[in-house]
């Protein structure tokens, strides 16, 4: 049997396109320096260590050997985890599973990237087969830019409905000092900006950026003594798809998504996750994502997404709000974009999240997206399940 | 169908990955090379609690997990700690063969610093004092390498 755990502490970088006064490790340090103070912790208060980013981007092979001195991990057990745009959330539920199995009491979760050191896309491509997919549909527009096409065919959904989603997110960022882009932009401008791929233009997607996240996990019984209010795990999930982008059935909405959080929402016992999940922190990379993913998680029907959004329902103020830090598409340093989800989450449960606050958050879900179509979700609460 | 693989000829696709990188040194990093550079010194940094030297320099101590702050100069001048002559052809070496990988405890350091000797290689041992040969101020980029080599004394 598994036993209860909880995130205690959070610590998050000031995410920025360039870090040019710290290198990879040094903004480890950064981070985990930040969560360590949150729980008024020492590093030689941790047990175990997991971390993650993608090696392309860094040219970083064996971080867990390589970052020790930022991370805290000198004779400790630490353990490297990778699994593309997902590896924040993974590094998280990984760190979840340690604390769990009963042989760790408290387990810090680092995610990282330095996107400022490489070409990203000649770096992401390398995720993808080299024989078959890698020339065509890798990297991360072409696969979505399907997939918006397909949904707005489907639905009738238009570049504008999506712009909504980019507006909101860039809107929450400004009240997020972490945040890297903290620009307000209106509907027309993301109309005006450049086409990349139909339908994605600039302001639809994610930047480059430099940041790093760390979060602290605590076994039942050490928790509480730790944290007057910690964030417990009331459930996770993951699924892993397709390795072909041709597999995909971009009518069907995203599969793994569906699956994953159908899996969360049992173990937590929600029903009505728009009635019952109190904020949600959505790995969403581009702008089209907010319009169907939301409908892949069950806050309403297929097809339903446009309406949702322009009724104000995701808004802070609204039914479920969305992405109170500014989200993937005001801040995205790859391996630590899904981590931040599930430390942005944990902030809301534990009433730390200052001006991004929700009122009243008893439970937070968080998403992680990355691969060929993949999905991590966690559920937290405030009441120790 | 079976398809007897012994009739299919196995196909290769070559490939070369070019991801250009730009790493940041940072700002402890960059205040060594450009010692380097600019000064022709060496300089490290010293953990206030545990009084360990550090060359390179760098922000935080590892064991301690405290920022460092103080930079210290270390001498151009120290002791072989461990070495070996490289006698094959790599193209990721930094020099022609033969030339050794040696590490070289600085007087003033607490740790040994990587690098290389390319003069008087029979006179190698452990132990044996070495001073850091610059290259001329015109050639330093703010590399590791403008320490050219190590020379014996
Ligand atoms: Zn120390």
């Amino acid at each position: 049997m598994a036993r209860r755990v909880a995130i205690v502490g959070t610590g998050q970088t000031d995410h920025r396109s360039h870090r040019p006064d710290v290198n990879g490790r040094e903004m480890i340090y950064e981070a985990v320096k930040r969560a360590l103070d949150d729980c008024q912790l020492s590093i030689h208060d941790i047990d175990a260590i997991i971390i993650g980013n993608m090696d392309h981007f860094e040219s970083i092979n064996y971080v867990d050997t390589w970052s020790v001195e930022g991370s805290g991990a000198v004779m400790k057990p630490i353990m490297k985890v990778t699994t593309g745009g997902t590896t924040g959330a993974s590094v998280a539920i990984a760190a979840y599973y340690h604390v769990a199995s009963g042989f760790f009491d408290k387990v810090l979760a680092i995610g990282w990237e330095k996107n400022s050191e490489s070409d990203t896309t000649a770096a992401i491509i390398t995720c993808s087969d080299p024989v078959w997919d890698r020339a065509f549909y890798s990297g991360a527009i072409p696969s979505l830019a399907t997939e918006a096409s397909a949904y707005m065919k489907q639905y009738g959904a238009t570049q504008e409905d999506a712009a909504r989603v980019a507006v909101r997110d860039r809107t929450n960022a400004l009240s997020n000092p972490h945040a890297h882009l903290r620009k307000p932009i209106t509907i027309e401008d993301v109309m005006a900006s450049p086409m990349l791929a139909y339908p994605i233009k600039l302001l639809d997607v994610c930047p480059r950026t430099d940041g790093a996240a760390a979060v602290v996990f605590a076994a039942d019984g050490v928790a509480q003594k730790i944290a007057p209010k910690p964030a417990w795990i009331r459930a996770c999930a993951a699924r892993h798809t397709y390795s072909w982008f041709g597999d995909v059935d971009y009518n069907a909405g995203l599969l793994s998504l569906q699956r994953a959080s159908k899996e969360a929402y049992q173990r937590a016992g929600i029903r009505e996750p728009a009635d019952e999940i109190d904020v949600a922190e959505l790995y969403l990379p581009y702008s089209y994502a907010g319009l169907k993913w939301i409908e892949d998680l069950g806050f309403c029907g297929p097809g339903e997404g446009p309406g949702f959004i322009r009724d104000g329902h995701t808004d802070m103020g609204g039914k479920i709000p969305v992405n109170p830090s500014g989200g993937v598409i005001s801040t995205n340093c790859i391996g630590a974009t899904a981590l931040l989800r599930v430390a942005e989450a944990a902030m809301q449960v534990m009433g730390k999240a200052g001006q991004r606050q929700v009122p009243d958050v008893e439970v937070a879900l968080a998403t992680g997206f990355g691969g060929c179509f993949w999905s991590d979700v966690l559920i937290l609460g405030k009441a120790r399940p | 169908m079976t398809v007897n693989l012994n009739q299919v000829e196995s196909l290769t696709l070559q490939g070369q990955i070019a991801v250009p990188y730009t790493w940041w040194v940072g700002r402890v990093g960059s205040r060594f090379l450009i010692a380097l550079r600019d000064e022709a010194k060496i300089i490290g940094n010293r953990c206030n609690r545990c009084n360990t030297v550090y060359v390179p320099p760098r922000g935080n101590c590892g064991s301690c997990f405290e920022d460092i702050d103080q930079f210290v100069e270390v001498s151009n001048e120290g002791v072989v700690s461990a070495y070996t002559v490289v006698r094959f052809k790599y193209p990721l070496q930094p020099v022609d063969t033969p030339f050794a990988y040696a590490l070289i405890h600085l007087d003033g350091a607490d740790v040994s610093l990587a690098h290389i000797i390319k003069a008087d290689l029979d006179k190698l041992k452990n132990g044996v004092r070495v001073r850091a040969l610059f290259k001329e101020r015109s050639e330093r980029t703010g590399h590791i390498l403008d320490i050219d080599s190590f020379q014996i004394i």
